[in-house]
């Protein structure tokens, strides 16, 4: 049977994706909602600007050189950074089976062990959602409210208490 | 001397024209002191306005309003939109009695200042005794919230659907709009109060006085039965902003609050919001027992 050169082309090339490994999860956010950029800390991003030579060191240990002002509080017995941050790409997190994640989708991250808060989430239960509530939403990541390394929601002052109706003590 | 009388200057006064004066004189200086004028008081019941009529009551109050506070009010008639029905949601479980919602409503809903108005009262509740207005606490002040063993319900109007407060209004100034909103007309209020005593959560509030607004800070985006600055003497409360949900967006407590313990939406879309957390979380109305049936659900997400 003879196999013309377009049909050769969409062989070989099929063959080539069906082989290139597939690690890297497309980011797309879900669907008709804007999420606001990741809450990185200012001048921490990109990683690989430290790290980038940096052999990484798989040891659990007290940080000392750097990041010391992590306290992780987020089942820190049985967690450790390279559980989340992917020790190879620098600038990407990764699933628990190692498939890499952007910072953009940590909420998938977050979902792996939260999966019914991430249900929440998605409809718009669990979490702030703000612009219009027949069209256009806005979501805020997991990482907006939650610090990730300490993910209890922070307590904060009241604003005041209304006065009371004149006599009343 | 005897001053000679001037033929110009005497009128003839019959009894007549002198009591016609007299009545006029009364009923214009009673209006007067009611700090009303005329036109008001002869407006008609905003139902039975035709759009002629509302154009004129809008350009007499965006006149009124722009000699009062310096600044150009829209005042919006918009019309309920078809297939709405609002409803709310509130999260028990994550509300952390910020009262930001509280100080948002204020500012949006040009609320009185002094004498202070709140629409929103949130009440501290302790967490062994559960939903107990008896011993709950509006006037908590602690250094830092959510306080411990405690939990808070904010509480505004509960848009019912069977509203006690609509059925005690001797004069209808108070009705529930299509979409479910419960409004006021403040220029056909009395002010005699009956629907703030049959309001049974408290949720309506008492204009003692018209001067307690801000006049940098008041919000010129009104709508005529939501956050236009009310006379005095009138009766107003939550209109779910009916400025903003009219056109598509949130509340303003949805907007302001920071633990999004705050939903809101359309009960007849299937795909809302509202009826995913009435389909699938526990939910509680206030004071069910009264048939009220509130609008207003409280839910515990986790």
């Amino acid at each position: 049977m003879r196999v013309s050169r377009l049909h050769r082309g969409i062989i070989f090339f099929g063959v080539l994706f069906y082989l290139l490994p597939t690690r890297v999860l497309p980011v797309e956010p879900p669907a008709g909602i804007q999420v606001p950029p990741p809450p990185l800390t200012d001048g921490i991003f990109p990683c690989t600007e430290c790290h980038g030579e940096m052999e990484p060191n798989r040891e659990r240990r007290v940080l000392e050189d750097a990041h010391d002002d992590i306290i992780l509080k987020h089942d820190e017995k049985n967690r450790w950074c390279l559980d989340c941050h992917d020790a190879e790409n620098r600038d990407m997190l990764h699933l628990a089976d190692g498939r890499l994640l952007d910072f953009k989708e940590s909420y998938k991250l977050c979902g792996q062990c939260h999966g019914p808060k991430l249900r929440d989430w998605k409809q718009g239960i669990h979490g702030r959602r703000t612009g219009s509530w027949s069209g256009a939403k806005k979501y805020l990541l997991c990482a907006h409210c939650h610090n990730p390394h300490s993910p209890k929601y922070k307590k904060m002052k009241p604003e005041p208490a209304p006065e009371k109706p004149g006599g009343l003590k | 001397m005897k001053k000679k009388r001037d033929p110009k200057n005497t009128i003839d006064i019959s009894r007549r024209n002198f009591l016609k004066a007299t009545a006029l004189t009364t009923a214009a200086a009673a209006l007067g002191g009611c700090g009303t004028d005329m036109k008001d008081f002869l407006q008609k019941h905003f139902k039975e306005m035709t759009p002629a009529d509302k154009k004129e009551v809008i350009a007499r109050l965006e006149d009124k309003y722009l000699k009062k506070y310096g600044k150009e009010f829209s005042i919006s008639v918009k019309e309920p939109l078809d297939g709405t029905e609002f409803a709310y949601a509130l999260d028990i479980s994550r509300c952390i009695g910020c009262r930001k919602c509280v100080y948002g409503c204020v500012e949006e809903n040009n609320q009185s200042l002094n004498p202070q108005i709140h629409w929103i009262q949130v009440l501290e509740m302790e967490k062994e005794k559960g939903v107990d207005f008896l011993h709950s606490n509006l006037y908590y002040e602690h250094e830092e919230v959510p306080h411990q063993g405690h939990f808070y319900l904010p509480v505004a109007c509960q848009q019912c659907k069977n509203p006690p407060c609509v059925k005690a209004c001797p004069v209808e100034a108070t009705w529930m709009e299509p979409d479910g909103i419960v409004v006021v007309d403040y220029n056909w209020c009395i002010g005699c109060r009956c629907c703030m005593a049959a309001c049974p959560y408290g949720a309506r509030h008492f204009n003692w006085a018209a001067t307690g607004l801000d006049k940098e800070k008041v919000n010129p985006q009104v709508h005529y039965l939501g956050n236009r600055p009310r006379p005095k003497g009138v009766v107003e409360k939550c209109t779910f902003c009916i400025q903003l949900v009219r056109e598509g967006k949130y509340p303003r407590c949805v907007e302001v609050c920071p633990v999004g313990a705050r939903k809101f939406g359309n009960l007849l879309d299937r795909e809302s919001e509202i009826r995913y957390i009435l389909e699938n979380k526990r939910v509680l109305v206030l004071k069910e027992e009264l048939n009220t049936q509130p609008k207003f659900f409280y839910f515990f997400a986790t």
